[in-house]
């Protein structure tokens, strides 16, 4: 690191910089987490009262409950499946804009297009797909009128396939975004060589374009896996209440006031989000790859 | 999203040599790829499936009195608006409105300037630096309800009120700090530093060089800034849900409001909130295009 060897007037002043940063996340980031820790060694009287102690009582009843791994395996299904559809539409929208499309500024419209919907609200682009799933909703009319089916499906809303719908619809962009700006580094002179060289357009997705968006694949995999693990009113209005997933259950228990089993959950919770994380950036310089 | 306006000003730089080096995977004349139309239909559904249901949404928000949550549309009027407004049994709206815009606007101020000084702080190391970086990327990452589960039992165990102007205000910080700086980052990295040290050559003072040179240049970047502040305060949902106190703001008004009301205006919310949100979003997107145009012409001219 070169930190090392800056001069200690350049500290002062990175420092002073980002002091207001520092003193936002400080309490309502570090603190918060350390307190949710603290309290998952906590003792509770079962009305939400704490008692400060020692206790490892609340990972051992949330370790050896058989709902945990069912919760865990849930979310996991559920982050998987929102991963490849997310990474696969986001993939080809990213290298349609930025290879397909000849005119830029057409490209940044069409992009904005696709970022817009990001900046509205989740929860009303999550109940806007009632009209289309529900049993009376459009699809099922459509498909009872084409004669495709004679009694409305029940499993397009209110089930897993209408959960991740919603998660697919929600997170794409934070694929696209990534990837688009990852793609849109590549020099163009590169590919042009690459077909001069004889190069088949297979050989250039698969050795040129996939290994350089590889960074902005892995900044969108981080943004949609925590997102989607770290969710629960999706889990909760899509699925109807029948399934449900680890923050959903972290839900409930706060609801109940159950706060050291609830703050056990989240401390492992967490752990398991920090590996995935910190795995995932060992095959990218994240902070080199944003600042550059 | 960052890369959108990170891109603005590329833009002139790479059109004049786009048509000669984009020929290899898209001719720029002649016959398209087969290709392009299997993936130009696929993003045109993506699109459709993008905007098709809130539409849905918008459309049905304007039935009459009979109206359903679902298709046929049945009449037309402003029935569930009014209704969302007057209604005690939606809840309080116009309030958790009210104080959602309020609290939106404080947000952006603070995440234009927090992120603005971190933007400038992280152009150089310093010691300590990638710990104040990972702090943020985790700040982005955490669940939030866990993070807002932690501050609410935070302001309890210091004895103080959890309100929406206090612990709702840093849980909403949490969140759009890391995507305000991660806005600045794509947007200094675009930015020339032989402006700012031809300043300090003419004498400017730090703080001149700042507000003349920097401040100018880098203002669609901050445009932009304020716009992911705002929005995301205004839609922010899982962080506040600990924190904001007894008086709700508006995401966690429509989120009791898919629990307990079936009529069109939860639909009607939604159209409302979303004119919001398309406002917010044209006025800052108009104002960087309107700052690009600008610069553009004094250029020329």
């Amino acid at each position: 690191m070169q930190s090392s060897q800056t001069p200690p007037r350049a500290n002062l002043a990175g420092w002073l910089y980002v002091s207001p940063l520092v003193l936002v996340l400080v309490p309502f980031f570090v603190a918060p987490i350390l307190v949710v820790l603290a309290a998952s060694f906590f003792a509770t009287d079962g009305f939400g009262g704490l008692t400060p102690g020692f206790t490892l009582a609340s990972y051992v009843e949330v370790l050896h409950s058989a709902l945990t791994l069912k919760l865990y395996l849930a979310t996991i299904k559920f982050s998987v499946l929102t991963w490849i559809f997310t990474l696969i539409i986001g993939f080809f929208v990213a290298y349609f804009l930025v290879f397909h499309v000849r005119n830029q500024l057409l490209a940044i419209g069409l992009f904005l297009l696709c970022t817009v919907p990001f900046w509205t609200s989740n929860i009303i682009r999550m109940i806007s797909w009632i009209p289309l799933l529900g049993k009376e909703g459009l699809i099922n009319q459509a498909l009872m009128a084409l004669g495709v089916i004679r009694q409305p499906l029940e499993v397009l809303l209110f089930s897993d396939l209408a959960v991740v719908i919603a998660y697919v619809h929600q997170l794409t962009i934070f694929m696209i975004v990534p990837i688009f700006n990852s793609m849109a580094r590549i020099d163009k002179k590169l590919i042009e060589a690459a077909i001069d060289a004889g190069a088949s357009r297979f050989d250039i997705m698969r050795l040129i374009v996939v290994p350089m968006s590889k960074s902005g694949i892995a900044l969108g995999t981080i943004f949609v896996v925590s997102i989607v693990m770290g969710d629960f009113f999706v889990v909760k209005v899509m699925s109807g209440g029948g399934s449900a997933s680890v923050v959903s259950a972290f839900y409930e228990d706060v609801g109940v006031l159950q706060y050291p089993t609830a703050a056990a959950s989240a401390v492992l919770l967490t752990l398991v989000l920090v590996a995935i994380v910190s795995l995932i950036l060992r095959t990218v310089d994240i902070r080199q790859e944003i600042t550059r | 999203m960052s890369a959108v306006l990170a891109d603005m000003p590329k833009t002139e730089a790479t059109k004049t040599v786009a048509p000669a080096t984009t020929k290899a995977i898209a001719p720029s004349r002649g016959e398209r790829p087969r290709t392009f139309y299997v993936l130009a239909t696929l993003f045109a559904l993506y699109v459709l499936a993008l905007y098709g249901p809130m539409f849905c949404i918008y459309i049905l928000s304007f039935q009459d009195i009979r109206g359903g949550l679902v298709f046929p549309m049945k009449g037309t009027s402003l029935h569930w608006f009014v209704d969302l407004f007057t209604q005690v049994r939606t809840g309080d709206v116009k309030g958790s409105f009210d104080r959602s815009i309020k609290l939106a606007v404080i947000v952006t101020v603070i995440t234009v300037v927090v992120s603005f000084l971190a933007g400038l702080g992280f152009r150089k190391r310093f010691r300590g630096d990638t710990v104040v970086f990972y702090m943020m990327i985790g700040s982005l990452v955490a669940p939030g309800l866990v993070l807002g589960l932690g501050t609410g039992l935070l302001f309890q165990a210091l004895g103080l009120n959890a309100s929406w102007y206090t612990s709702a205000l840093g849980a909403q910080l949490s969140w759009t700090l890391p995507f305000g700086v991660l806005v600045m980052f794509a947007v200094m990295s675009r930015f020339n530093h032989v402006w700012e040290e031809a300043a300090y050559d003419l004498g400017a003072s730090r703080w001149q060089s700042i507000r003349l040179v920097i401040i100018p240049v880098l203002a669609p970047g901050l445009v932009a800034v304020a716009l992911f502040g705002f929005t995301l305060s205004y839609d922010e949902f899982a962080r506040s849900l600990q924190t904001a106190g007894s008086l709700n703001t508006l995401p966690l008004e429509i989120w009791s409001m898919t629990l307990n009301v079936t009529s069109p205006s939860l639909y009607a919310l939604g159209t409302v909130t979303t004119i919001v949100s398309f406002i917010v979003i044209g006025a800052s997107l108009g104002s960087i295009v309107l700052i690009q145009n600008k610069r553009g012409s004094s250029t020329k001219g």
